[in-house]
């Protein structure tokens, strides 16, 4: 079991390596710097490589309480190869998906480099107890998920119990060490304030997150261009201050290519083409993928293919 | 699928990941802007040929190229304009009801609107200012303060209570380069509004989008003479300042001409506005939203080139931050895009003129003589056309040239402080006072430092924002009267017992 830090008002985090200063967020200006850059106008031979990456970084995902292993199948082969008729196009990084359909993306998903990760400790609410979160993390680790996507205590966190957050991170950390990477969901539309989310960050961060993410894509609020700015900030100065390379997920609501280039522009000018590998970038989503091909497609031929030629799986 | 398929599927993992995204260019289109080879004086509602008969070309700073050749006004052109403004005033303008001006203020104000993409790549072509600056600040501004000037035509006696406020006449108005048209609309927009008519003088390089401008007054149909416009150097506006029929004169630009134009005027009870120079001081303090207050300095400095009266010159730094924030700010530095104006993407454009880069030279070249310590990130500059990188100076101290004289230029000056006092007092001690930027979390200390700034304007965690109902203006020897806001309208109007 982790040890509790003590953590007073402010948290203080007794942590090595040593974190940056708590720092605060001006909502206004923040908001004005996201707008600013997703005025970037990405064309021709940039907009290609934009979109080649959106697939290379995508978490193609399938979060429903409808999901079968039929479905699952068929996003993998999907996420494998998403454009049948063009080689050329890439893999995405990563199935995601509910943790008892791990073994089927799993088992699709062999020999290729695409990744299988899965959403655990009681998505999306994390309302459940540590120990039913512990077992999942657990299960669907041994079912082969390479990354397990957690959700934080949101109920601890606005209540200020910051430690049992930070503790609870820790814990999931400990069994994934090793065996698997961990995505920390701090599901911003709950944390109201821009604030809330870098302080959420910088605990996932102290508490082992190899990836901080925005959202499970649950809510009407999800991964929004301010919000993404405020956690590459607070991975901007980790790395900065600390040498440690934490990674980002935008995931909820980016449906069109047009905004999943905004995501990356703004990674890019914010954290350097460094952090634009799937190694350290990911978007989630589950209708993206189409979008991007019909995109890729266009700026092949110069024209828009009719969707149907699109696979919907 | 076999595993062979499956290795065919995806790329191969060597497949090359670029070392650098760069972005394609994305300029926007000049076809839109229709120019004339050569362009008269717009005087009594039409282009009329100049009677000095001298022009000079205009031309596009980022290319060195020409644009059009426009005339060079000289003393009986002046006294015409005056003439066709002075019977405007007495024939039209001061009778028609004052819902009749608003009506035509209105009409300017949308046709701008509609116009506003010609209006932002001319003023990208003829001044050198980025297209996303032009395109998003310029124009909605410009037609923010007519709609907002518009509004208060006919309900001047709400401005000033209690008094019956009344037009001067034919007002004389001098704007700068940095911002030519909006300018232009902080000048005309309150004039008119007031219920005067103008006489207007564009800066020399800078007159093409005050003469697309003319085009937008015909379009309104305001009744001819109520604005004209004349082209021309200093000396087409010395002449204004000193016609004996001008009833004001509203002047922005340096403050050794506003100086100059102030003695003339000395005696002549002839009205007078100045917004002049200035050195900001933009202060930041330890608890500040680092992130953000990086990119208020660097909106402060390097917005339009640093073409900017109220920039944010003199960054002070509380001394406890100072690594990050100079770490943070050199970081952003090095994703400035610098280059063609016309593109989407640019963040900082040509400087204005080949005299302006020459003096921001030559002030560089003694920031370094006096050994303050130069930072610019790396950038290719274009080889034609007129260009500075982005220049940040440390090690500065207060006597330094650098820290006292306004460099107008993409020059930012750092100085440090331990106390909020010291702050204050390296903040205030400067001759001018236009314009001071205050970045904290504490309400408090925001309210407490803006009262003790001697300075036209505060702003609290943001930096060069502005708004048609914020009145703007300066201490000291940044001028004095204020644009913007009610108070914007106090001098363009007599009011009874004055």
């Amino acid at each position: 079991m982790a040890t509790t830090p003590v953590l007073p008002g402010g948290f203080e985090l007794p942590l090595e390596p040593r974190l940056p200063r708590l720092g605060s967020v001006d909502a206004v200006a923040l908001e004005e710097r996201a707008a600013s850059l997703a005025t970037r106008s990405i064309k021709r031979d940039s907009k290609v490589f934009a979109l080649d990456l959106a697939i290379r970084v995508m978490d193609l995902t399938t979060l429903e309480g409808a999901d079968t292993p039929g479905k699952v199948a068929a996003l993998a082969s999907k996420g494998i190869r998403p454009d049948p008729s063009d080689a050329s196009v890439p893999s995405v990084a990563a199935i995601c998906v509910y943790p008892n359909l791990v073994p089927y993306a799993v088992e699709r998903t062999k020999g290729t480099n695409v990744k299988v990760a899965a959403v655990a400790t009681a998505f999306p609410s994390g309302q459940s107890s540590m120990d039913v979160k512990l077992l999942e993390t657990r299960e669907v680790i041994d079912a082969g998920a390479h990354e397990v996507d957690m959700v934080i205590n949101r109920g601890a966190f606005l209540s200020g119990r910051y430690a049992e957050v930070y503790d609870e991170i820790v814990r999931v950390k400990e069994v994934c060490a090793g065996r698997a990477h961990l995505k920390v969901i701090l599901e911003t539309g709950e944390l109201g304030t821009y604030d809330n989310v870098r302080r959420a960050s910088l605990l996932a961060i102290a508490g082992g997150a190899d990836f901080i993410k925005t959202s499970t894509g649950k809510l009407a609020s999800s991964a929004t261009l301010p919000v993404q700015l405020c956690m590459l900030e607070v991975i901007r100065d980790v790395h900065e201050e600390t040498g440690r390379v934490v990674g980002m997920k935008a995931a909820g609501g980016i449906r069109q290519a047009k905004q999943a280039i905004q995501f990356l522009v703004q990674v890019h000018e914010t954290l350097g083409l460094a952090w634009l590998t799937p190694d350290r970038y990911r978007l989630g989503a589950s209708t993206l993928l189409n979008d991007v091909l019909m995109q890729i497609h266009k700026e092949k031929t110069g024209r828009y293919q009719n969707p149907d030629y699109f696979t919907v799986d | 699928m076999t595993e062979r398929k499956r290795e065919v599927a995806r790329r191969p993992d060597t497949a090359a990941i670029p070392t650098a995204w760069e972005y394609a260019p994305a300029p926007e289109s000049r076809e839109v802007v229709h120019l004339q080879d050569r362009y008269g004086l717009f005087i009594g509602g039409q282009f009329v040929e100049p009677l000095s008969n001298e022009r000079y070309t205009t031309i596009d700073p980022a290319r060195e190229a020409p644009l059009a050749e426009v005339a060079q006004a000289g003393k009986a052109d002046v006294d015409r304009a005056v003439k066709a403004a002075r019977a405007a005033y007495a024939e039209s303008w001061s009778r028609i009801r004052p819902s009749e001006r608003a009506k035509y203020l209105f009409r300017i104000a949308r046709i701008l609107q509609e116009r506003s993409r010609e209006f932002a790549v001319l003023e990208s072509m003829n001044g050198g200012k980025p297209i996303r600056e032009s395109r998003d600040v310029d124009l909605p501004l410009a037609a923010a303060h007519f709609f907002y000037y518009a509004g208060w035509a006919d309900k001047l006696e709400y401005a000033f209570p209690h008094r019956t406020p009344r037009p001067l006449g034919v007002a004389g108005q001098i704007i700068p380069w940095n911002f030519p048209l909006l300018m232009l609309a902080w000048k005309i927009a309150p004039a008119l509004a007031a219920g005067n008519t103008v006489v207007l003088k564009p800066a020399e390089t800078t007159p093409l989008t005050a003469l697309l401008f003319c085009d937008v007054v015909r379009q309104a149909e305001l009744p001819p003479g109520v604005v004209n416009i004349v082209t021309g150097d200093g000396r087409t506006g010395a002449e204004l300042v000193s016609h004996p029929d001008v009833n004001k004169i509203a002047f922005t630009g340096s403050t050794e001409v506003g100086k100059a134009i102030q003695k003339t005027l000395a005696g002549t009870g002839k009205r007078l506005t100045l917004e002049l120079g200035g050195k900001a001081a933009n202060i930041i303090f330890d608890d500040a939203p680092l992130d953000q207050a990086v990119e208020g300095i660097v909106n402060g400095i390097y917005f339009n080139q640093g073409h900017v009266c109220c920039a944010g010159s003199r960054l002070l730094v509380e001394e406890s931050i100072y690594e990050t924030v100079i770490s943070k700010l050199k970081r952003r530095m090095q994703t400035l895009r610098i280059g063609d104006p016309l593109d989407k993407n640019t963040d900082v454009g040509a400087i204005n003129s080949k005299q302006q880069l020459d003096k921001i030279g030559s002030l560089v070249q003694a920031g370094i003589d006096e050994g303050a310590e130069i930072y610019q990130p790396p950038c290719k500059l274009p080889e034609r056309g007129y260009w500075f990188a982005p220049t940040v100076f440390t090690n500065v101290a207060q006597s330094y040239r650098i820290a006292q004289e306004e460099i107008f230029g993409p020059v930012l000056s750092v100085l440090t402080f331990r106390t909020p006092d010291e702050a204050i007092e390296k903040a205030n001690n400067t001759p001018y006072g236009l314009s001071a930027g205050v970045w904290t979390e504490k309400g408090s200390r925001i309210l407490a430092m803006a009262q003790r700034l001697r300075a036209g304007v505060v702003w609290a965690n943001t930096y060069n924002r502005f708004d048609p109902a914020s009145p703007f203006g300066g201490y000291k020897e940044s001028g004095f009267g204020r644009e913007g806001g009610r108070h914007g309208l106090e001098p363009y109007v007599l009011l009874d017992g004055a």
